[in-house]
């Protein structure tokens, strides 16, 4: 048995404690917006937020989690992640759409630290996160638009 | 009985969908049902339903059912889009839902099945979702003419709203039910184009499925829980047309949370209470595989058969005039030869499925590109009846080609697991990204000899031999596919050009290799679409041709809209010539495919480590009627981004028949700072709108070689021209 703390609620699930937390979010939790792509770190559709910091959920063991707040994009509030999902449907960002879980978190952790990034900045922020659709130009420039959406 | 059994009467079938929905074309699926999939009802509690597409709501939303798969490239907008138009809808009280799987009903009209490649979507429902609407249109203006008691050639309907000078309204709902009870017009009449408030407006049509998309709620295939289900991995044999010998499952029975091993006799089946044990329990697994029949060749063994194959006579694809005889009289003949590797579609959600199946009945989601087979697949592997056998498509995380089975592995891999394990346990099948890369399916390996002379500043001869293997040759697609001997897949692109040369030839070899290969984004064009443009190139520049001019030149005025997007490109891109100008060159290259003209412009860069750098492509694209010109911009985007991430690092190579990248560490991806600047633009037209999933990929790969050339490089001849590991 392993206690989670997932989008500000404790829950307790019966898996062991090797298992990814990927895994517990999905089949336990049932929350399935955070995605599997690759199970390595190399993709970034598992993306979530381990105490504000963005991580491969799909490399996270529970046993490791401990009393962790964890957020899913189920979970996601403030004006970053308003803005962002704001000019993802703007934009017209996804086309198959499996991957855009992840993008979007990482956008959010992005303009969480840095309010006005640049080109580069978004390019390392970004590129953990492999789009097969090769969404990227409106990637980069629904970021943009978030960023200037947040300076008002 | 089905919708259509003439028996049946109106009163019955009201009662039995337990809903006010007329009879005309209605699906199977929305009927009451007992078994298996009871829940699915397509189109919901709808009160009005013209035609099989066509729903509409208490509440005037307008669902369309969508006969395509929306795996990215915009069906569910597009489709809608069309519906729309012709109803007067406005464009937030629409809604996209997936038909189910129904070939009297949704077949691809260009296909004659239901399923979705080739880049038809729209270009088959052109009319027919434009007539769909009309007819839900004129019904819906029907009922409001005899409500207000008014000739219903008074009537106007703008934005959802229907009207009448004498200051009467009502919104779609409010005369739903009524317009259920009137005679669906044959043959509505369509809009002029120039009557048009959403087909090629931009910005009037936003992505449906954005929203969802954006916030985690979009359900995919891997999305599917439900009670007393099994999540179930497939450990199959590390070489093609391997078998499982004997496996040993004791220690994976042991996993807590397994529930069950089983052997379908390529592979063997692990039934757990989710996806970790699964996997836990498939990675305890031992088994031994019996490999007498498989593949053992590898890539360099491959490639160097096909390099002697490619200077045999092969089968004549294309040929005028006698490009041997003057080949054999010319003072110089320029050679080149192409290899291609084996590539992976490797879409983001990797292969799945879910079925429910209780002995009589069956119930099947999962991201279906070929519904109408896979349906039958499933029947026929369950021993069902197809009426009993629902299928409902989902969102598909990507496809490229890897769901679009030829072979319908995957339906009868999720059938064969239900029936394995036995009645009333619901699976879903769930592949690794291990098991999509070394699972075969891939674009084949090709190896392509060209020749041509010049002569007076002009191209003289063009003789081409592709090595590849057919993804149809011994399937049920190909009567359908292959004409003459010749897999119209494997020489698209080469066998006919749009260069006007008076010799010229065109030959094929398809070995048989017992790698499983299908097709992917763009199909035959993926590589002769590289070979065709580096070598036109070559030989313009070999003749001191300009890239630009000299293709023009040798298209004349037989190929316009080829000629048009290749001078709209060199606008764009303000072209003159291929530089390099500050260490940057640029590359030109334009491909016909799927019935779409695009042209591209890249500029390039070498960076230091020999990588090379793409900085801008333009594009120019012609695509008949733009319907949703930003879907288009998208899926030529993405199409470039695709298509680059592969020439430059895409390859799969065998060991010993054994596929080395497992993972993305190794099959190496595309990512955000590698992605150009794209610029794009539209060519106006009044053609019938052609695809645009696919025709964005081609012309990269070439634009790219070219550039490289004007640096001094030379024209990769073996892709991926950077090489795989990240």
């Amino acid at each position: 048995m392993v206690s989670l703390k997932v989008n500000g609620t404790t829950h307790t699930v019966d898996v062991d404690d090797d298992t990814p937390l990927l895994w517990a979010i999905r089949d336990n939790l049932g929350l399935t917006g955070t995605k599997f792509g690759c199970g390595v770190a190399q993709c970034g559709a598992c993306t979530v937020f381990i105490d504000g910091q963005a991580l491969r959920s799909c490399v996270t063991p529970v046993s490791a989690v401990g009393t962790s707040e964890i957020t899913t994009i189920e979970g996601l509030t403030g004006k970053e992640a308003d803005a962002v999902q704001a000019a993802w449907t703007a934009r017209d960002v996804p086309q198959c759409g499996y991957c855009q879980s992840g993008q979007v978190m990482s956008a959010i952790a992005l303009l969480k630290e840095n309010r006005k990034p640049t080109d580069r900045d978004i390019d390392l922020a970004m590129n953990g996160n492999i789009c097969r659709c090769a969404t990227y130009v409106r990637i980069r420039a629904a970021i943009h638009d978030a960023a200037r959406a947040l300076e008002i | 009985m089905t919708a259509h059994d003439p028996k049946l009467s109106r009163r019955s079938l009201l009662a039995g969908a337990g809903a006010l929905v007329i009879g005309f074309h209605l699906p199977r699926g929305a009927k009451a049902q007992s078994g298996a999939g009871a829940a699915y009802r397509p189109g919901g509690n709808a009160t009005f339903a013209p035609n099989a597409f066509i729903r509409v709501a208490p509440d005037s939303t307008v669902t369309v059912l969508i006969k395509h798969i929306e795996m990215g490239q915009g069906p569910f907008t597009g489709l809608a889009t069309l519906a729309a138009e012709e109803m007067d809808a406005a464009w937030s009280q629409m809604r996209a839902e997936h038909a189910p799987a129904d070939v009297k009903l949704y077949a691809n009209l260009a296909l004659g099945v239901q399923g979705t490649g080739g880049s038809t979507a729209i270009a088959n429902s052109w009319e027919q979702m434009r007539k769909a609407g009309a007819a839900a249109r004129a019904m819906l203006v029907q009922a409001a003419a005899d409500s207000w008691k008014v000739p219903a050639a008074e009537i106007k309907v703008e934005e959802g709203v229907i009207s009448h000078a004498s200051g009467r309204k009502g919104s779609f709902g409010e005369f739903a039910e009524a317009a259920s009870k009137l005679t669906v017009p044959e043959n509505p009449p369509l809009k002029p184009a120039s009557a048009y408030k959403l087909i090629g407006k931009d910005g009037a049509t936003k992505r449906l499925d954005s929203p969802d998309k954006s916030c985690g709620k979009a359900q995919f295939t891997i999305d599917i829980h439900a009670p007393n289900m099994l999540t179930v991995v497939v450990a199959r044999s590390p070489r093609f047309g391997g078998k499982v010998a004997s496996f040993d499952a004791a220690e994976a029975l042991k996993v807590k949370g397994v529930v069950d091993v089983k052997s379908i006799g390529y592979g063997v089946a692990v039934y757990a209470n989710g996806m970790w044990p699964a996997l836990k329990g498939r990675e305890a697994l031992k088994v031994t595989w019996d490999d007498s029949a498989a593949e053992k060749r590898g890539s360099p063994e491959l490639i160097a058969e096909y390099r002697k194959l490619v200077r045999q006579p092969g089968t004549v694809a294309g040929s005028h005039g006698d490009a041997e005889a003057v080949l054999a009289k010319a003072d110089k003949v320029i050679e080149a030869e192409f290899v291609f590797p084996y590539l992976a579609h490797a879409p983001m959600e990797p292969l799945d499925g879910y079925i429910e199946w209780d002995g009589q009945t069956a119930h099947a989601r999962f991201g279906s590109q070929f519904q109408t087979t896979e349906h039958q697949t499933i029947a026929t592997i369950l021993g069902l009846p197809p009426e009993k056998v629902t299928l409902q498509t989902m969102f598909a995380g990507g496809s490229f080609g890897r769901r679009a089975q030829v072979s319908q592995h995957l339906a009868a891999e999720l059938a064969t697991v239900a029936k394995t394990i036995g009645p009333n346990r619901p699976v879903k099948v769930v592949w690794t990204r291990e098991d999509d890369l070394t699972g075969g399916y891939y674009r084949p390996l090709f190896v392509h000899r060209f020749r041509g002379a010049v002569k007076d500043g002009k191209i003289a001869a063009w003789s081409s031999t592709l090595v590849g293997q057919s993804f149809f040759l011994g399937t049920p697609f190909e009567a359908m596919v292959v004409k003459n001997g010749i897999d119209a897949t494997s020489v698209e692109g080469a066998n006919e050009i749009f260069y006007e040369v008076a010799d010229f030839r065109c030959e094929v070899h398809n070995p048989k290799v017992g790698v499983p290969t299908l097709w992917w984004r763009s199909v035959g064009h993926t590589h002769t679409g590289y070979a065709v443009e580096c070598f036109v190139d070559e030989l313009l520049q070999a003749a001191g041709q300009d890239a630009v001019q000299g293709r023009l030149a040798l298209m004349g005025d037989k190929h316009p809209r080829a000629a048009g997007v290749l001078k709209a490109v060199a606008d764009l891109a303000g072209w003159k010539g291929p530089g390099p100008v500050d260490g940057r060159a640029r590359g030109v290259a334009v491909v016909e495919s799927f019935g779409s003209f695009v042209a591209q412009i890249a500029e390039v860069s070498m960076g230091p480590e020999g990588e090379p750098k793409v900085h801008k492509v333009w594009c120019a694209v012609d695509c008949g009627v733009a319907v949703n010109p930003d879907i288009i911009r998208a899926q030529v985007e993405g199409g470039i981004g695709f298509g680059l991430g592969h020439a430059l690092y895409g390859q799969i190579t065998l060991d010993g028949g054994r596929p080395v990248q497992t993972n993305f560490h190794e099959y190496r991806s595309l990512r955000i700072h590698e992605m150009p600047e794209v610029e794009v633009t539209i060519i106006a037209s009044t053609e019938k709108p052609s695809g645009v999933g696919e025709p964005g990929v081609p012309p990269i790969g070439p634009a790219v070689a070219n550039a490289l050339a004007a640096l001094g490089h030379g024209r990769p001849r073996q892709l991926p021209m950077q090489g795989g590991s990240v």
